[in-house]
């Protein structure tokens, strides 16, 4: 069974999907929103690394995306922390509301 | 086209699709909803590539652990159904500037193929002992240093949820 997919087309894949988390980042104004838009950019990262790992027949990629996992879980715990003592200062998670540091 | 090749377009297709609706969905609830699935099909993506300890790890920490902290997140905050849904146009403009100059230069780099680096051995697997051998021989001070990092990571969280944060 031999597969027509190369490397391009996972990359097609993960480049878009990493446009969509950009699109999402700016585009939206929920906070918690943008934050989930932050967690598709790594995963596209991610995929990129992972199908470079096949195809060049490394397994140091995928050791990479393991610690890019634990990071990224690390990330989403202080992230969302910091998302939780905001709102109870400002009673609001919308980007919209919280201009106190704009020029 | 064979098994692999349609898993690959399910997935792949299946995956955008999340995506657009994460990001396109009123409620973050829902939003979070479409992200475990995006990580789904993610995994299935990884085990179509062979990487099938990174599946799991995948579907345990990011759609177990990290999704639950979010919806933990928004049920505490109790954010307001329905958000009024003001695309300001400025930000609607700039994202799809953005992303679409983002795959436009895609594009232009994709269009030859990009070639292996090393075609290496042609024996290579995606298992745990395969992903985690390398980890205590040539990545042990990375290793270490992850867990240093979720430590201080875990200290911080603590001293940001304190009821009085001076």
């Amino acid at each position: 069974m031999t597969s027509a997919l190369t490397l391009n087309h996972y990359l097609w894949i993960s480049g878009l999907l990493f446009a969509l988390g950009i699109a999402g980042v700016v585009v939206r104004r929920n906070l918690l929103v943008m934050f989930m838009a932050l967690e598709i950019n790594l995963n596209a990262a991610n995929l990129a690394l992972v199908a470079f790992s096949k195809f060049n027949k490394l397994v140091d990629g995928q050791v990479l995306v393991f610690f890019i996992i634990a990071i990224a879980a690390a990330e989403v715990a202080v992230g969302l922390a910091i998302i939780v003592a905001l709102y109870r200062r400002k009673q609001t998670v919308s980007v919209d509301e919280l201009n106190s540091m704009r020029l | 086209m064979n098994v692999h090749d349609t898993l690959f377009w399910f997935f792949s297709l299946a995956m955008l699709l999340c995506g657009v609706l994460v990001i396109s969905s009123r409620n973050p609830v829902t939003s979070a909803m479409f992200l475990v699935a995006l990580f789904v099909f993610m995994a299935g993506l990884f085990v179509l590539l062979e990487a099938f300890f990174l599946a799991a790890i995948q579907v345990l920490v990011y759609a177990g652990a990290v999704m639950v902290l979010f919806l933990f997140v928004i049920m505490m905050l109790n954010i307001k159904e329905a958000e009024r849904r003001h695309f300001r146009l400025l930000g609607v403009v700039g994202g799809v500037a953005v992303a679409g100059t983002l795959a436009w230069e895609l594009a232009i780099i994709l269009r030859r193929p990009v070639e292996s680096l090393n075609p290496g051995k042609a024996e290579f697997g995606g298992g745990l002992e395969a992903v985690v051998k390398p980890l205590f021989v040539n990545y042990m001070l990375p290793f270490e240093v992850t867990a240093l990092l979720l430590l201080v990571a875990m200290i911080g969280v603590v001293l940001l949820s304190k009821k009085d944060l001076k």
